[in-house]
């Protein structure tokens, strides 16, 4: 078995596959084990210690990953995944192609779990392209992972519980936070108070993040979003304005001027689809699972024979959901190849599926603060710069929505928006955004399509290394 | 944040001397001592820097020994020599 992604997820997907006998390979392109939840620190901050967030979840996990017989490839960076149309019987299902240290190559298995986790949601500001805007996720690596402060001083805006947290990981490196600022209206939370009642940890901690920022000064503005970002050749100041439940700005409303020399932003996370978009699985579009996700039996099956999702990339839950659903994935793996009878299958699947709702409630809860909204895309000007890779504006996209285009590849061939070398990881919640305000269905919109490499790959890293005499010529027909 | 005091890593970005700590990836490092603008973007020109720093937007690509790789997904070694990615250097159609 393969799995790829050594996140919460995959890290228990491939200990339950172990456990079941199988022989498990574990590829991830991060240096060490955890995910982005529980990324490792960079060797150089191991000996300082200090208030890393969750440092025993990260350590549990890479302890129990390395001790279950699992071979690791880290620094693997998967760029193709393909099914084998001869997968009879014995015979391998699926080839995966990685890279490492610039080198390809190649595996092999008869099952395949991707928890290849999420991407980061971002919709278009005017100015968002300056140097010193990044991803709350980006945030997350430099503060945990490099100890590296985003700025001196912050400005943090995304909906939902991972702005906060950001804010509070910049406090507890020592930096200072200019503003936090969510599009949501202080009652989307208020709302969900029954719903997180009964998980009192999550929630205690959500409270002493709030305490913490509140100490510190920092104010949170609730239903506001940036307008623009300014600066000659990096970020200098972020202009707040005030939107509505739909996060559209609410025009001739109050705006605040902060200055600031970075802004990391976010409006949520989507599972990585890529994979499975390659492997043929059907996906749908369902806001609550955080957009398009693979469509699932209730025990993490694909529709594509012998390949399975877990964690965030199967639709967002969180951190705490997801060894859950890796186990529920390796097991079934494990039943599917014959490793399982039946009864201890669904004996072992009850206790897990059970445990799972425990803790499933909590992550739709805080999934639904960051829901896909679209006219939070909608609203930027002509001018503004959607597909970072191209330089393509929002009033060329509209201009070929208006001449024709009803789907995404069809927005895509037309201006080249998401045919840079991200793909369109970043652009095309944006592209789609704009479609669908302009009153297309997300199923008709569809998604960019997937194609390797899904990471650029140098050619030399596909070629290897030969020489001239290793290239075979047919010899010339005597005359 | 805290360094161990231990040994440190120099290279060079755009002919200017950085110091790292080993273990580093060269975005991080140019973050850490100031530098945002990593490369130009291919139709405007405008400064471009680490957006996503975990290898996926490839805004933070640099060339370095000649070979174009993302920042934020190469480690510092000693001697490194980073160039930023410039848009009159790419070609009219890159």
């Amino acid at each position: 078995m393969i799995v790829i992604g050594a996140g919460p997820a995959g890290a228990a997907a491939a200990v339950a596959a172990s456990e079941c006998g199988l022989s498990v390979l574990v590829l991830d392109e991060a240096r060490a084990a955890g995910g982005r939840v529980y990324r490792a620190p960079d060797s150089w901050l191991e000996p300082s210690g200090g208030a890393r967030p969750a440092p025993t979840e990260g350590a549990k996990l890479r302890a129990a990953l390395a001790g279950c017989g699992a071979e690791l490839a880290f620094g693997h960076c998967v760029w193709h995944a393909s099914r084998l149309l001869d997968g009879a019987g014995d015979s391998p299902r699926f080839e995966v192609s990685a890279i490492a240290d610039q080198r390809s190559m190649r595996a092999h298995s008869l099952a395949l779990i991707i928890a290849s986790g999420t991407i980061e949601r971002f919709y278009p500001r005017p100015g968002w392209t300056l140097p010193g805007v990044i991803g709350l996720g980006a945030a997350s690596v430099m503060l945990k992972a490099n100890g590296v402060l985003p700025g001196k001083r912050v400005v943090v805006v995304g909906p939902g519980p991972l702005a906060l947290w950001t804010a509070k990981l910049i406090l507890d490196a020592g930096g200072s936070v200019a503003a936090v600022c969510d599009p949501n209206p202080r009652r989307a939370w208020t709302r969900l108070l029954p719903a997180l009642a009964r998980h009192a940890g999550p929630l205690a901690r959500g409270g002493a993040w709030l305490a913490q920022l509140a100490l510190a000064g920092v104010p949170i503005f609730y239903g506001w979003d940036v307008r623009a970002v300014q600066g000659a050749r990096q970020v200098e100041r972020v202009i707040l304005g005030r939107v509505d439940g739909e996060w559209r700005p609410l025009r001739g409303s109050e705006e605040k001027m902060i200055e600031a020399d970075a802004l990391c932003i976010g409006y949520g996370l989507a599972p990585a689809t890529d994979l499975y978009q390659l492997l043929g699985a059907a996906l749908r579009y369902e806001p609550i699972r955080g957009g398009w996700a693979p469509v699932l039996d209730r025990a993490q099956r694909c529709t594509t024979a012998g390949l399975y999702a877990a964690g965030d990339s199967a639709g967002v839950l969180g951190a705490a959901a997801a060894p859950g659903t890796g186990r529920i994935a390796a097991l079934s793996a494990a039943r599917d190849l014959g490793r399982l009878d039946d009864a201890s299958y669904r004996h072992r699947i009850g206790i897990a599926q059970r445990a799972l709702a425990g803790v499933a409630s909590f992550g739709s809860a805080m999934a639904r603060l960051a829901e896909p909204r679209c006219a939070a895309a909608a609203w930027v000007p002509d001018s503004t710069i959607v597909c970072r890779c191209e330089d393509v504006l929002a009033g060329e996209l509209r201009g070929a929505i208006a001449a024709g285009a009803q789907e995404i590849n069809a927005l895509k061939a037309a201006t080249r928006c998401g045919m840079g070398p991200c793909c369109g990881r970043v652009c095309g919640e944006a592209a789609g955004a704009l479609l669908e305000c302009a009153g297309f269905a997300r199923e008709r919109i569809g998604q960019l399509t997937a194609r390797a490499p899904l990471r650029p790959v140098p050619l030399s890293a596909l070629t290897g290394n030969f020489d001239y005499s290793d290239i075979p010529f047919p010899r010339a027909a005597d005359t | 944040m805290q360094a161990d005091g231990g040994a440190t890593i120099d290279f060079t970005f755009d002919g200017r001397r950085v110091t790292a700590r080993p273990g580093q990836s060269v975005a991080m490092a140019l973050w850490d001592v100031g530098v945002r603008a990593l490369r130009e973007s291919p139709r405007d020109a405008a400064p471009r820097g680490v957006f996503c720093a975990i290898g996926i937007c490839q805004e933070c690509v640099v060339v370095i020994d000649g070979v174009r790789r993302p920042a934020c997904m190469t480690l510092v070694r000693p001697g490194l020599n980073v160039l930023p990615v410039r848009t009159r250097s790419m070609g009219p159609d890159h």
